[in-house]
């Protein structure tokens, strides 16, 4: 299907990258892409667009999840560790206090719930996006140190089922970007 | 009706007058603005000028820690009514400064102030510097400051667990948690930024550094969403954590007898403290940060004005906590608490108690002027009169409750040594220095956010 005009086939292909102006471009095009059936498409910008992954992209947000999970295991290593050491290992008799005397275990507790739920959640945003990543074929592209700067890329990738070397092109060109630059892998 | 419309019209008139972001900036400006400080800027003299002295005290730290190690704490001033002088006084003037960098990048972004934006990357660098002077006291206060990783849990040859019913054990953890959290934040916002140095630099090696730092990020939608959640979580768990941060230091001294430290208003007081101090530093970095780099575009009166208003509100409630300890003093009849406040403001050191009023209640109220509050030079003068205020609001209740306590037999007197002088000014060193080279290699403003800023207009 794929003959090769101007040295494009699709195996030599990691994607097409098409570059936008601004935000609202990127935004529409992304809309457009996936309403057109592409569906291994991402999009990259140099600060947080609203919506833009949710156009691109059904994706649920695990996140809040995980880190409520992370809290709950600090809350309770917090709170059992003091109690270890105040109950079961080292018992001292403060005044005829009880040995469990929990309100004041509950700074530790607190303390350590935070502690858990913070590195929780940088290190699975972490996992999940995949980072760290020393290479990625879109910084392949030249243009691209735009996308730390000013520009809006939007690139479907050739292994998405739709690709077609010349179609896709023509369609990224149908949504008036500045350029279409070809990825390599 | 016509009220509310030249109300209206005042209230437009302002804001056109001061953005917060200057007009005529785009994407492209912002971001060649703020890595051109790090990367291609020729380094001013005055940044040579102040990291050479700032290094200076930095030296001067380390000569009093050697000699700390070598002689013990018996160099410094305290004895034995004032067991606690300047390591105490310092940490809680100390972590107070940090409180508001956490304040702005937090509870800012939690209420959705966009002004925030500006300061935030710096008030976090000095919430981090301020973290780590602080720390410094509780370590070397200890005595023997090579077993201070006593107070951490774990299972030791001795069979021994730190007593975590007290609150120097709180301290540990809060200390500790707080300076992990923040260091966290921080590098979580300046993850798109050093990945904007990255694709700027044209030199490899300072490339592969800022690469290395930026983890290949590369501004992937779906990427930037868990970002995006993940700040947003982390400035909700931060939140709490800075209030329950000045509260268990608080506790240090209300958890116990002493007149003038037991006391239930210790812990918003300090907290309150803390925020005014913290901006009263942000303040005095801000200041000179916009002049010297041309920043006014950036950091605007907005900024500016916003920040006087939460000094003046903080320091009122600060106040209203000095007026609270003296009222409960006089209304609990104990005679312990009544003549602690009487010898405070009476007693050897009243000059410290009246100088801290002076600072902290007197002076502020300039910033119900208009003109004062977007005075750069005004704001400068007044924080830096804040920030000696409420070093000597720690002095005096750290000083002032121990010196005379329950006995007259065992009361003296606490003059602090040379030394004291010179661990104190080592750290403002070694904290200022840390400042200088974080303006020098990383981004000061967050590029990221500001690009946020830029109207849409702009770019339709």
């Amino acid at each position: 299907m794929n003959t090769g005009t101007q040295s494009t086939n699709n195996s030599a292909l990691y994607g097409l990258l098409a570059e936008f102006e601004t935000p609202g471009a990127l935004l529409e095009a992304a809309r457009r892409t996936h309403a057109e059936g592409y569906r291994k498409i991402d999009a990259y910008s140099p600060f947080p667009i609203e919506g833009l992954a949710e156009a691109i992209h059904v994706h649920r947000n695990r996140l809040p999840r995980i880190v409520l999970l992370g809290g709950l295991v600090g809350c309770f290593v917090g709170f059992f560790f003091q109690y270890y050491a105040a109950v079961i290992d080292y018992p001292l008799n403060v005044g005829g206090r009880p040995f469990n005397s929990w309100p004041s275990f509950i700074p530790i507790t607190f303390e350590t719930t935070i502690l858990f739920a913070a590195f929780t959640a940088v290190l699975a945003m972490f996992a999940l996006n995949g980072l760290p990543q020393p290479y990625h074929p879109v910084f392949n592209v030249e243009r691209f140190e735009h996308a730390s700067r000013d520009r809006f890329f939007l690139c479907i990738e050739a292994g998405d089922p739709k690709f077609d070397a010349l179609a896709t092109r023509a369609f990224l060109e149908s949504l008036q970007p500045e350029a279409v630059h070809e990825v390599e892998p | 009706m016509a009220q509310t419309e030249t109300l209206l019209n005042k209230l437009a008139k302002y804001r056109q007058e001061a953005p917060v972001l200057a007009p005529g900036h785009t994407y492209g400006s912002i971001t060649d603005k703020v890595s051109a400080i790090v990367l291609t800027r020729k380094t001013p003299k005055g940044w040579i000028l102040g990291f050479t002295i700032t290094f200076a005290g930095v030296m001067m730290l380390f000569a009093a820690l050697a000699y700390l190690f070598v002689k013990g704490v018996g160099i410094w001033g305290i004895n034995n009514p004032v067991g606690w002088g300047f390591a105490i006084i310092n940490l809680v003037w100390w972590i107070g400064i940090g409180h508001a960098g956490t304040l702005i990048s937090a509870i800012l972004l939690l209420f959705r102030q966009t002004w925030r934006t500006s300061i935030n990357r710096f008030a976090e660098a000095m919430t981090l510097f301020a973290v780590a002077c602080a720390g410094i006291f509780p370590l070397i206060h200890v005595g023997r400051p090579w077993l201070a990783y006593w107070l951490l849990p774990y299972p030791n040859t001795m069979a021994l667990w730190p007593q975590t019913r007290s609150p120097l054990a709180w301290d540990v953890f809060a200390i500790s948690t707080y300076a992990s959290v923040s260091a966290l934040f921080w590098y979580i916002g300046l993850l798109p930024d050093l990945a904007t140095l990255r694709d700027r630099t044209k030199n490899r090696w300072v490339r592969l550094i800022y690469g290395v730092l930026a983890m290949g990020w590369r501004g992937s939608a779906v990427h930037w969403s868990r970002y995006e959640t993940t700040y947003l979580l982390l400035a909700g768990l931060a939140t709490p954590l800075v209030l329950s941060v000045h509260t268990v230091i608080s506790f240090d001294f209300a958890m116990s007898i002493i007149p003038g430290w037991h006391a239930t208003i210790f812990p918003p007081y300090f907290v309150a403290g803390a925020i005014y101090a913290g901006f009263a530093m942000v303040l005095i970095l801000a200041i000179p940060l916009r002049a010297i780099y041309g920043l006014e575009d950036f950091i605007t009166t907005v900024h500016l004005r916003n920040m006087a208003k939460i000094m003046l509100a903080t320091g009122l409630i600060v106040c209203y906590g000095y007026a609270v300890e003296a009222f409960m003093a006089w209304y609990s009849a104990n005679e312990y608490e009544w003549y602690m406040m009487w010898n405070r403001w009476t007693g050897p050191y009243a000059p410290a108690y009246w100088a801290l009023l002076f600072c902290n209640l007197v002076v502020p109220q300039l910033l119900w002027i208009e003109k004062v509050q977007s005075s750069p030079l005004w704001l400068f003068v007044i924080a830096i009169v804040v920030s000696v205020g409420m070093w000597l609001e720690r002095f005096v209740i750290v000083v002032t409750s121990l010196h005379r306590d329950f006995l007259p037999s065992a009361w003296g007197m606490y003059y602090p040594t040379p030394w004291d002088w010179a661990t104190y000014l080592g750290t403002i060193g070694l904290f200022f220095a840390l400042i200088f080279l974080f303006v020098r290699v990383l981004p000061a403003i967050s590029i990221f956010e500001m690009r946020t800023l830029v109207p849409v207009e702009e770019h339709k």
